[in-house]
């Protein structure tokens, strides 16, 4: 479904990405862990089009997506929910639902999705008339996912989900990835909490200084020594 | 006491005008974090279209009106596009640097163009140039023209931001220009429209301005847009309602200090109001601490 083809991106001298490839089949759950700074948001920002890639391609289905907007690859199904949320505080939880659904235009299929997100998050409809910026931290990562599912996702993008959340929250947010991904989402999925994501993907990736030094089942890096020692603390 | 309502309807006039420039500055703050100090220079270009529709092309006033948003709006834009949007990852100084610029060279091209000397628009005949008393207080058409076009405007505005597609895409790029490109928001486009919008603001309030005082000349924008500025700073920048209580708070000072006793130090005071705001609450009267939930 989604292919990343020796992806290079410098900010300015720096190479952040250092010819990264990478692939998603339909219906998985890719993961990419790795230490601070080794180019997992950088990887997920340059194939949702946020900061481009010096060369390298990506394709979608098949097809070049490397000169698209950020815009026409959200059009196209690719919608990433970053790190740190990015809620829109000053706006309610309804306002940011619908912000989700901006390049929609099918208002039956708009109302029938937020019920949908409220069904997965029935926090968020008790809270739909407050201000986004009023709620905590795992009720906005419940709000940013949904939000992001609001955009009709082919893939979606989920940078540190369980970043500052307790582990209760973690739990639940991670058992609400694996449903939306059951309901047919494939999902690519950044997490500093190795342990957790390697439980749930289907593969992964082990980004190191901007390279990807292994990758393969989850279930194979979960038992592999090497990733043990660096990653899983012992 | 009727001294003290004559100034409150003189200060509501000037405060429209404050109202109208300090939009466009707040607007496009709020949207790129810019001081847009082009932005008054627009609001005299206003003022001139305005003046040729009305003595060279014999048009009435609200066509002249209109003509004049409609040439600020693509003025505006064009600003955007061609000065600050090829700078849109320098830094802030870089860019407020090259408004002034975009200031001197509209200023001083309209000096070129349009000579240094004043011009005074025509008075306008018919139902305008009327006035009527209520009790002492003399109100003039001019004024209620004035104020009748802000309110307009100002509604149109607030259904625009608050109703419209593009006035939700302005909301969520002022809040995170990164999450709203995640949800799929040109950005670009965006911002064209924000300074689309206080730009047509700007051109109406120069039209009004030269109705108002009849006299108009290139360098007329410095003033009133510094006193915008401050207005829009005061009400808290970024935050469209704060420019419209700015403006006409700003407007209401003024006219008080000049109507009893005090036209020397008028545009002093306002400036005492900058300092004082902004060592007692610099985010402005409607502004908030921002705080961020980890």
């Amino acid at each position: 479904m989604l292919e990343v083809r020796d992806l290079n991106v410098y900010f300015g001298v720096i190479h952040a990405l250092k010819g990264i490839s990478l692939s998603v089949n339909e219906g998985e759950i890719v993961t990419l862990i790795g230490a601070n700074g080794a180019g997992k948001t950088t990887s997920l920002r340059a194939i949702s089009g946020l900061i481009k890639a010096r060369s390298g391609d990506i394709l979608l289905n098949g097809q070049s997506i490397i000169n698209m907007s950020a815009k026409d690859r959200v059009k196209n199904g690719i919608v990433h929910v970053p790190e740190g949320r990015h809620v829109f505080t000053e706006m309610t939880v309804l306002e940011n639902l619908e912000l989700g659904a901006y390049l929609r235009r099918d208002k039956a299929g708009i109302a029938q999705d937020i019920k949908q997100v409220y069904k997965h998050f029935p926090i968020l409809h008790e809270r739909r008339k407050q201000a986004a910026g009023t709620l905590s931290g795992g009720e906005q990562q419940m709000l940013a996912i949904g939000r992001a599912l609001m955009s009709k996702p082919k893939i979606l993008f989920l940078d540190e989900p369980s970043m500052g959340l307790a582990p209760l929250l973690v739990q639940e947010i991670f058992s609400i990835i694996k449903t939306i991904n059951e309901a047919g989402t494939t999902i690519l999925l950044v997490e500093q909490n190795a342990n957790m994501a390697l439980q749930i993907a289907n593969r992964a990736y082990v980004l190191e200084n901007g390279s990807i030094r292994v990758s393969g089942s989850g279930q194979e890096l979960l038992k592999s020594d090497a990733i043990k020692k660096a990653y899983l603390g012992g | 006491m009727d001294q003290l309502l004559q100034q409150i309807i003189n200060g509501i006039s000037l405060g429209s005008i404050y109202a109208l420039i300090a939009l466009g500055y707040t607007m496009v703050y709020g949207i790129i974090k810019l001081i847009n100090f082009a932005h008054c220079d627009v609001y005299m270009i206003g003022a001139y279209i305005g003046f040729v529709c009305i003595t060279s092309l014999k048009l009435g006033l609200i066509p002249a009106l209109l003509i004049a948003m409609a040439i600020c709006t693509i003025l505006g834009v064009l600003i955007e596009r061609i000065a600050y949007r090829p700078l849109r990852n320098a830094t802030r100084i870089a860019v407020l640097i090259t408004a002034i610029g975009v200031s001197l060279l509209l200023e001083n091209g309209m000096i070129l163009i349009a000579s240094p000397q004043v011009r005074v628009y025509p008075q306008i005949d018919g139902l305008l140039a009327k006035s009527f008393d209520i009790g002492r207080i003399t109100i003039n058409m001019k004024q209620v023209l004035i104020l009748a076009t802000t309110i307009i405007l100002m509604i149109l505005l607030q259904f625009i931001v608050k109703r419209t597609r593009i006035g939700k895409a302005m909301r969520a790029v002022s809040l995170d220009t990164e999450a709203a490109q995640l949800m799929g928001i040109n950005v670009d486009t965006t911002i064209s429209f924000t300074f689309a919008i206080g730009s047509a603001l700007a051109g109406a309030a120069g039209v009004l301005v030269g109705v108002y005082y009849n006299s108009i000349n290139p360098l007329m924008g410095l003033l009133p847009g510094l006193k915008a500025f401050v207005a829009a700073v005061f009400g808290g920048i970024g935050i469209i309602p704060g420019a419209m209580l700015g403006g006409y708070f700003i407007g209401m000072v003024e006219t008080m200090v000049a109507g009893y006793g005090g036209s020397m130090f008028r545009d002093a005071v306002v400036f005492a109001i900058l300092i004082f705001i902004l060592i007692v609450k610099p985010t402005g009267l409607l502004g908030k601490n921002v705080r961020e939930k980890v």
